[in-house]
């Protein structure tokens, strides 16, 4: 037993140094998801119930589940004792150092469920045999990946979100399902859900995994579903347990008959298809060839310029948008595009059993699809298929591959988040110092296999650092600055769309390819 | 995993540690007439810009040496210069002369941290990473433990990203001194170690282990043979380093005089402030400034001094190995600080610099000094507003260091190479020893731990208003005092012989 103690204390050095790590960056820049956070403080800690989701006098309403708003609520009676002007409703944009200071620790302090969950992570490991040196076990290699993540520190530490805390929960419900200990998976995850709704769009794959793999315990000799061994009790008590998850956050506001206005806070349609920074996905290439498109029909005489709609997309705004040439995309469409690319993947993990790590790729493809197809998508979704994605990267040389495309362009992506020049050496520095461990970390674990990336896609990465710099550094200084503000936006989401597109394809064949071989044998 | 990436990972972690560090106050923010260091620095950059050289150091109608006056040499003021000239590129505003007095803002701030991190980038963190790859023992990832230990020392970091100075110019040039003599390159090395002088005169903390130790090694080859063309050599390239540097002030004596007067003001005092040495120390007891005159408080530190440096630089000239010279270069700047005349708590890191090249053979003593050395200037930090900072990097580096140097385990070691310790005390069994360094450690932790949360939290005494800043000075005393002389007894005994036979050059 202390000899087991005595290996773990690695981890503690890894998430006490992370900690002290983020508390540095107190007094770095902080984006309006300060002044939100603050606001949903004030309003928690001095409005009753009734009165939450219906307060607007900030632009900022609550606009996550009840749980979260009831977190506040327990932030709140921190915050009073630290500076009580904070949860001053007619107090906007107050930050004060105190201020500032307990929010930024507020992150900190809950992130501590992250480093408990990525913990439960690394036990999770499969490892054929252990290396003595702690620097090359897979289960250092998952903590430092998991805990240093280049996308959690600045999007939390530095923009200021409650990322960590939320993702605590992903991981560790995660982690449970791989631990077979589904009742508790099902628990963390229910809760989540009433956290943060975004963490619907992986939804899918958790209702049919447990559906299948719980629900029923006995398959037929082909390993397709025996219906009579379904088993009622289990549905049941999953049943229960996420019923009386959402009656506990929702109850309350349906028994005020405030469900609607609840909903219609949390689900804002209204907002454009691309958000204020084009997150790379689908609809980024189809922006991308629109404007093309436009440019090249106005080069050919076949447009007129004065008939194009003024191209609002570009303008940074969360807006509606109208595509110039090809047809405008309304949100059923993006709904539909996006319960497509799941399907195959729900059907492959429905129609035979399938292992946990199954479970878990199905839920990359979720979450993946859902950043590809999504309306209105933020750029730091991406972290919802990179974090988890660490856990496979470490057990197989393939998703190792598909990690490092995959988190290199969705972390690139996350650049534009931080404009002001002070924070410029950190998001540089900080993935640097992120990708070069992850390359040779991984490749280090993988290395009796072979490399890690084919040449093409290595020629697509130093691409994407040749971007990185035409953007950051070139073209601030070239004419075109004035003239064309967004292209750099334009390129980054072009570019990287394409690398966690690729991402996204690879690792479905990764998924239909196992199962082909289950047949086979 | 590949040592090029741990060492790039570290040095991207002390990188990142430094520039957050840097988005806090600076000294002297918002805080007219006199503001702090940052202004000075600033001050400097507008006046070598705008004035001709032969006024830098001259009180004129245009150059108010009473308000930040040039006081470092020459070099100090060529870096001011350059820096000055990219400021006028950049914002005009930033330099121009009387007019931007006291200037400040966020564009500002940034340009000055980025200043001093374009000089760390360039000559102190290579400097730091060429020691541990080239001239330190163990594995790979020892080396790298240490790399990472010594680039995240809190005290210079908080120095010179926090208070902003930038020592990391002439701590990095004397340690690319110390490198190139542990390389075996004479020349080079004295030609860094004239920069680093040349740059900031308080690396005279540093002169006598350079020089006894290029002297022992002239003389070991042979005064008359081989060892006087490596002298004449040496003499060289420091007369000419000096020279080059002077070079604009020489043709005129009055300047060099001034230079001179303005570098040394000896009429300061024995001590200001607060300061961890033994003068300010001994004076909640004595109070040796009333009793004796400026002259003789010079004498008796100059005396004092002498007597504290000189064995172990004589000891040096006996045997110039390079484990005498590190060892030297610690005992002599730390006789400096405890003894000298008119020292700043700043000075502390002059010491800490050689003490971090003793990390890999002594892990806890040098952790210990190192921690002990930050909190010393604890009631500076707090005085620039650098609570946060000051609280993230004192709980993290001796938990970082602890870990990865595991320097509570090889407390065995310490008595390894104190053996006369042994031969005092033969009745302490050798364990127990250990276990005692052990507790010591932990329990001065804790009242540096304590002091600091006191001194944040508590008001003093209205009769004693400075209780505080004073406790804190004289624990850090005890802990330096404790130090020198636990080195001081290092240096005497014979070199551990493994040790020995690597470092003789």
């Amino acid at each position: 037993m202390a000899a087991q103690a005595e290996s773990w204390s690695w981890f503690t050095a890894l998430a006490v140094g992370v900690s002290l790590f983020k508390c540095l960056f107190i007094n770095a820049y902080h984006s309006t998801d300060f002044e939100v956070h603050r606001n949903w403080l004030a309003i928690t800690h001095s409005l009753p119930l009734s009165r939450w989701y219906h307060e607007n006098s900030s632009e900022w309403t609550l606009d996550y589940p009840p749980l979260f708003a009831w977190l506040e609520r327990g932030l709140a009676q921190a915050a009073r004792h630290w500076d009580g002007d904070m949860l001053r409703l007619d107090n906007l944009n107050y930050a004060s150092p105190a201020t500032v200071l307990f929010q930024r620790l507020s992150v900190v302090c809950t992130d501590l469920l992250f480093i408990y969950a990525a913990r439960e992570c690394c036990r999770c490991i499969r490892v054929q045999k252990a290396p003595q040196v702690v620097l090359s076990q897979p289960s250092f290699v998952l903590a430092v990946l998991l805990l240093w993540n280049f996308g959690l520190l600045i999007v939390d530490h530095i923009h200021f979100q409650y990322n960590g805390f939320l993702f605590g929960f992903l991981l560790l419900s995660v982690a449970r399902h791989l631990q077979s200990r589904h009742l508790q998976g099902a628990l963390l995850f229910a809760v989540l859900l009433n956290l943060k709704h975004i963490f619907l769009y992986v939804a899918p794959a958790y209702g049919i995994f447990l559906l299948r793999s719980y629900c029923f315990t006995l398959d037929r000799p082909d390993g397709s579903i025996r219906w009579s061994s379904f088993a009622p009790l289990r549905l049941l008590a999953l049943g229960s347990i996420v019923v009386s998850v959402f009656a506990l956050s929702f109850g309350p506001f349906v028994a005020m008959g405030q469900l609607s206005q609840v909903v219609s806070r949390l689900f804002p349609f209204r907002r454009g298809l691309c958000h204020a920074y084009w997150a790379p996905n689908a609809w980024a290439l189809y922006s991308g060839a629109d404007k093309a498109l436009a440019v090249l029909g106005v080069r050919l005489k076949l447009l007129q310029e004065a008939e194009l709609p003024r191209a609002a997309m570009t303008g940074g705004l969360v807006q509606e948008v109208q595509h110039a040439v090809l047809p405008s995309v309304p949100p059923a469409a993006t709904l539909l595009c996006t319960l497509l690319a799941v399907l195959p993947a729900l059907v492959s993990i429905w129609r035979r059993r399938r292992g946990n790590r199954a479970f878990l790729r199905c839920l990359l493809l979720c979450a993946l699809a859902s950043f590809l197809f999504g309306w209105h998508v933020h750029e730091k979704a991406i972290l919802l298929a990179v974090l988890p994605l660490s856990i496979l990267a470490v057990e197989s040389r393939e998703d190792a591959g598909i990690f490092l495309v995959l988190s290199t362009t969705g972390h690139y992506s996350l650049f534009p988040l931080l404009f002001t020049p002070a924070e410029m050496i950190i998001k540089v520095c900080l993935m640097v110092m992120f990708t070069i461990y992850s390359f040779t970390a991984l490749g280090n674990l993988h290395r009796s296999q072979g490399s890690l990336l084919c040449p093409m896609e290595v020629v697509y990465l130093l691409g994407l650092a040749a971007v990185a710099i035409a953007c950051e550094f070139i073209f601030p200084l070239s004419p075109w600055r004035q003239k064309l503000p967004f292209l750099p936006l334009l390129a980054t989401s072009v570019y990287c769309a394409v690398g966690v597109s690729y991402s996204f394809l690879r690792l479905y064949a990764t998924l239909l390819r196992s199962n082909n071989k289950r047949k086979q044998l | 995993m590949q040592t090029w990436s741990l060492v790039s990972i570290s040095v991207l972690l002390a990188v990142l540690v430094r520039w957050g560090v840097s988005l806090n106050s600076y000294s002297g923010a918002g805080k007219p007439p006199m503001f702090g260091d940052y202004e000075a620095q600033r001050h400097w950059q507008e006046v070598t810009y705008n004035l001709p050289l032969q006024q830098w150091y001259f009180n004129t109608s245009d150059n108010d040496l009473n308000y930040w006056g040039l006081d470092y040499p020459p070099l100090t003021a060529y870096h001011s210069w350059l820096c000055a000239y990219v400021a006028n590129i950049l914002n005009p505003d930033w330099v121009e002369l009387h007019r931007s007095r006291g200037y400040e803002s966020p564009a500002h701030k940034l340009f000055m941290r980025t200043t001093v991190l374009v000089t760390d980038v360039l000559i102190y963190i290579p400097a730091v990473v060429l020691y541990c790859l080239y001239l330190t023992d163990g594995s790979a990832k020892r080396r790298v433990s240490i790399l990472l230990s010594i680039l995240l020392y809190p005290g210079l970091i908080l120095i010179d990203y926090g208070h902003f100075q930038y020592n990391g110019v002439s701590l990095g040039f004397a340690l690319w001194g110390v490198l190139a003599l542990g390389l075996g390159w004479n020349s080079l090395g004295s030609l860094a170690f004239s920069l680093a002088l040349n740059y900031k005169q308080m690396e005279l903390y540093h002169a006598l282990p350079f020089f006894c130790f290029l002297l022992g090694k002239c003389i070991k080859a042979g005064l008359i043979g081989r060892g006087f063309v490596l002298l004449v050599k040496i003499t060289a390239t420091v007369l000419v380093t000096f020279g080059l540097c002077w070079l604009p002030f020489l043709p005129d004596n009055s300047q060099v005089l001034q230079v001179v007067r303005r570098i040394f003001p000896v009429a300061r005092g024995l001590f200001e402030d607060k300061v961890a040495n033994t003068w300010c120390s001994l004076n909640t007891l004595i109070k040796i400034r009333s009793i004796l005159t400026s002259d003789s408080q010079l004498y008796l530190s100059l005396a004092f001094t002498l007597l504290a440096a000189l064995p172990s630089s004589i000891r040096l000239l006996m045997k110039p190995t390079f484990w005498n010279f590190k060892l030297a270069l610690v005992n002599s700047s730390l006789a400096f600080f405890l003894f000298s005349y008119q020292v700043h708590e700043k000075s502390i890191l002059l010491a800490a610099l050689p003490v971090c090249l003793l990390l890999n053979e002594f892990p806890l003593m040098c952790v210990w000094f190192l921690q002990a050395s930050t909190f010393s200037m604890l009631p500076l930090f707090l005085k620039d507003g650098l609570l946060v900072p000051y609280t993230v990097t004192f709980l993290g580096f001796p938990f970082l260091t602890v870990y990865l140097l595991s320097a509570l385990d090889d407390c065995s070691e310490d008595e390894l190479k104190l053996g006369i310790c042994g031969k005092l005390f033969p009745l302490i069994p050798k364990i127990h020893l250990a276990c005692i360094m052990k507790w010591k450690f932990y329990i001065s932790m804790a009242l540096m731990a304590v002091l600091s949360v006191l001194s944040v939290v508590m008001d003093p005494p209205p009769h004693l208003p400075d209780l505080f800043p004073v406790l804190v000075s004289t624990t850090a005393f005890m802990h330096f005092l404790g130090v020198f002389l636990h080195f001081s007894m290092v240096q005497f005994m014979e070199p551990p012989r493994k040790k020995s036979r690597k470092k003789n050059n």
